[in-house]
């Protein structure tokens, strides 16, 4: 795919030219994100679903998303953010030292990252935790039906820790097999060396895909770890941390209302008060945030509320088909909620 | 080379070169052995059991599946040109042709005018390359270099050492040697620090380290960072290569060339740094390829190199299975032994062709 950035900079200036500068014309990164056309926004260098480089070259994934939604509620144009791949070490000077204008990097919150590097975190895209996974045939369906097992997992890492706790806890047998480098963890459970592996939920899904025959293995339901995952923004701008922030609550919102990218023009004629305030037919909650009224219309048109972005990426519309399990909606068991818009 | 040997028939060359003796035998023996059973899987994995078709994972995931060759032409757009805009890749093309013509008419015997192509080479070739790809002049569209990845990367991180280190190598080997004290000192800290401090370090200073030293605002591109550090590092490396070479000419030679009324610049010239640079061949050209193989590090601060490219295309979840990225890291390692192969054929072709009138190590 093409991208033309002259034409996006002047759609970016034409957006520029017709908000209302008088009210709410935003905090120093949103003028300065005006100013030069487009969102620069920090993703990892590769993690499946999360954010990856797609065959055409295009950057895709969750965390890319919430960037387009990002330039699709500034400018109307999900091409008007540029990405920055940045490792794991040099995410958090790369931000605070102004090369990106926002963290959306599957990066988890914690209080020391939150307190002392001057970050503010802006929400949760995604709910991830350590988890296991076990071949179908063992006939586990359940991390508490553990007891006994084999555990394999990488040496030095927290994941180790957590495994102990939680037998632990339940008072279960179990035996671990920890090993250097990932690739070798898996190699060993997928010859039976162990009965289960253990990571991160979401890099599970992503394991399995590479495994010789996906469908003969099971990821538990059962998370033993907290890692929530969210877009990060410097410390000291509240208008774009407010920006990023009720982007995402947009995207949940919509969600939860019904809206999604292909019922946004009849929803635009509903009634019911809740989607009028969201999609700006009533009030002045984008003028408010320095945008112009749609720009939650220009998000879910162009990107799509929570659940189709969580869908196309990571969910049954992409191979990793991970479920939504503690993603769902508060509506409906899960943790994803978003503060009204009124 | 000597003259043709008279014609001998198979078996007696095999008799002579391969079963001489009960140990040469037994030599033969287990070479062709290693060769059976790595060669044979190798080659089975890479052609017989290979999948040559498709257009995604499901192509790959077959029972018993060698290679995923179509992961690699799906994805050969990025590791040539990176991420650089679709439509802006002929820029980068005529780099690619320019430099090859540039690098054939430098490297082939017979060309002419040699000296001129050098300095185009050293000079209007990497403004002209400056220009078109970063763009932004003379009407043609920027592209940031955060853009620029796959093997136009490796080739401008490793180019941009060689052709930097090699003058700015000569200079602090001279200036190692100097009569100078200051100008000695300065040379060997330089080196020293430069050496004891591993590559990736130069590069998280450069990546992470500097801005925070900077001002706000005087952000200094990181690409241009990167090329500092690799630059740097290069040279200090090349100091000592070229120094060994200085150390190796006779005392005699630096009398006779004074004798000859020559001053410093013209005995370096003239006398000494063309035969200290023939020897030290071997020891440039190793330098060049370790650091042709070392810009893969330009990955750990974000940037995607050939391997960097192929390891985040890993990560596409459309492309997941058993072999792809076993497959990716075949294909990058093929690519890096292709380049560094013909560097060290290049090299040996030119020892032989400059040491023609010596005898030496022949």
């Amino acid at each position: 795919m093409t991208r033309h950035w002259n034409s996006l900079a002047f759609a970016g200036f034409a957006v520029l030219s017709l908000t209302s500068p008088a009210i709410g014309a935003g905090g120093p990164t949103l003028q300065q994100v005006k100013a030069k056309g487009f969102v620069q926004c920090g993703v990892s260098d590769g993690l499946q679903g999360f954010s990856n480089p797609d065959d055409a070259g295009n950057w895709s994934g969750i965390d890319v998303d919430v960037c387009r939604a990002l330039a699709a509620a500034i400018f109307g144009d999900t091409n008007a953010v540029r990405f920055t791949p940045m490792t794991a070490k040099e995410r958090f000077t790369g931000l605070q030292h102004g090369e990106v204008d926002l963290l959306s990097r599957n990066t988890t919150i914690t209080m020391q990252r939150d307190v002392a590097l001057n970050l503010e975190f802006t929400g949760v895209t995604y709910y991830d935790g350590q988890g296991f996974i076990v071949k179908k045939e063992s006939g586990v369906t359940s991390a508490n039906d553990l007891g006994g097992a084999t555990v394999c997992t990488q040496t030095g890492t927290t994941t180790e820790l957590n495994v102990a706790d939680f037998f632990r806890v339940r008072g279960l047998e179990y035996k671990i097999v920890a090993f250097d480098k990932e690739a070798q963890a898996v190699e060993a459970y997928e010859q039976g060396r162990c009965d289960t592996y253990t990571t991160d939920q979401s890099g599970l899904f992503a394991i399995r895909l590479k495994l010789a025959n996906p469908d003969a293995h099971l990821i538990l339901p059962e998370i033993i770890s907290k890692e929530p995952l969210g877009p990060a923004v410097r410390q000291g701008d509240d208008n774009w941390e407010d920006i990023v922030r009720w982007t995402l609550y947009a995207m949940v919102n919509a969600e939860e209302l019904g809206v999604s990218s292909s019922n946004i023009d009849e929803m635009l004629k509903s009634e019911n008060p809740e989607i009028r305030r969201l999609l700006g037919v009533e009030g002045s909650f984008g003028e408010s945030l320095g945008l112009s009224n749609d720009w939650a219309v220009n998000i879910i048109r162009r990107v799509g509320n929570y659940g189709e972005i969580f869908d196309r990426n990571v969910g049954a519309g992409s191979p990793l088909k991970i479920e939504r399990g503690y993603n769902k909606l508060w509506k409906e068991g899960g943790l994803q909620y978003a503060p009204p818009i009124r | 080379m000597e003259g043709r040997r008279p014609a001998i028939s198979v078996l007696e060359w095999l008799r002579v070169n391969l079963f001489s003796s009960v140990g040469d035998t037994a030599l033969t023996l287990g070479g062709a052995l290693i060769v059976w059973f790595l060669l044979v899987p190798a080659l089975d994995w890479a052609f017989v059991r290979a999948v040559w078709t498709g257009d995604d994972r499901t192509a790959c995931i077959v029972k018993d599946a060698g290679a995923c060759w179509p992961y690699i032409g799906a994805r050969m757009g990025q590791i040539v040109y990176g991420f650089y805009d679709v439509a802006q890749r002929w820029r980068v093309d005529l780099i690619y042709a320019l430099g090859a013509l540039g690098l054939l008419w430098l490297t082939l015997p017979f060309m002419p005018y040699k000296r001129v192509a050098g300095v185009l080479m050293l000079s209007a070739y990497p403004v002209l390359a400056y220009v078109l790809l970063t763009g932004g002049m003379f009407g043609i569209d920027p592209v940031p270099t955060q853009r620029w990845g796959g093997l136009l990367l490796t080739l401008i991180v490793s180019a941009t050492g060689i052709i930097v280190s090699m003058p700015v190598g000569i200079l602090l080997a001279l200036g190692r040697q100097s009569d100078m004290p200051v100008f000695r000192w300065t040379c060997t800290a330089f080196i020293e620090l430069v050496r004891g401090v591993p590559l990736i370090t130069f590069l998280f200073m450069a990546s992470n380290m500097l801005p925070l030293f900077l001002p706000e605002g005087a952000a200094v591109d990181k690409l241009l960072r990167a090329l500092i550090a690799v630059a740097l590092f290069s040279s200090a490396y090349m100091a000592e290569v070229v120094r060994g070479g200085l150390q190796a000419i006779p005392r005699g030679q630096y009398e006779a060339s004074k004798a000859l009324g020559l001053s410093y610049w013209p005995m370096m010239g003239l006398i000494i740094l063309p035969q200290a640079l023939r020897i030290v061949i071997p020891g440039i050209v190793n330098s060049f390829i370790a650091l042709f193989k070392d810009t893969s590090l330009v990955s750990i601060i974000g940037f995607f190199d050939l391997l960097g490219i192929i390891q985040s295309g890993n990560s596409d979840p459309n492309w997941a299975a058993p072999n792809t990225a076993f497959t990716g890291f075949v294909f990058a390692g093929a690519v890096y032994w292709a380049f560094c192969f013909s560097m060290s054929r290049y090299s040996q072709a030119m020892e032989r062709r400059l040491g023609a009138g010596t005898k030496r190590g022949q």
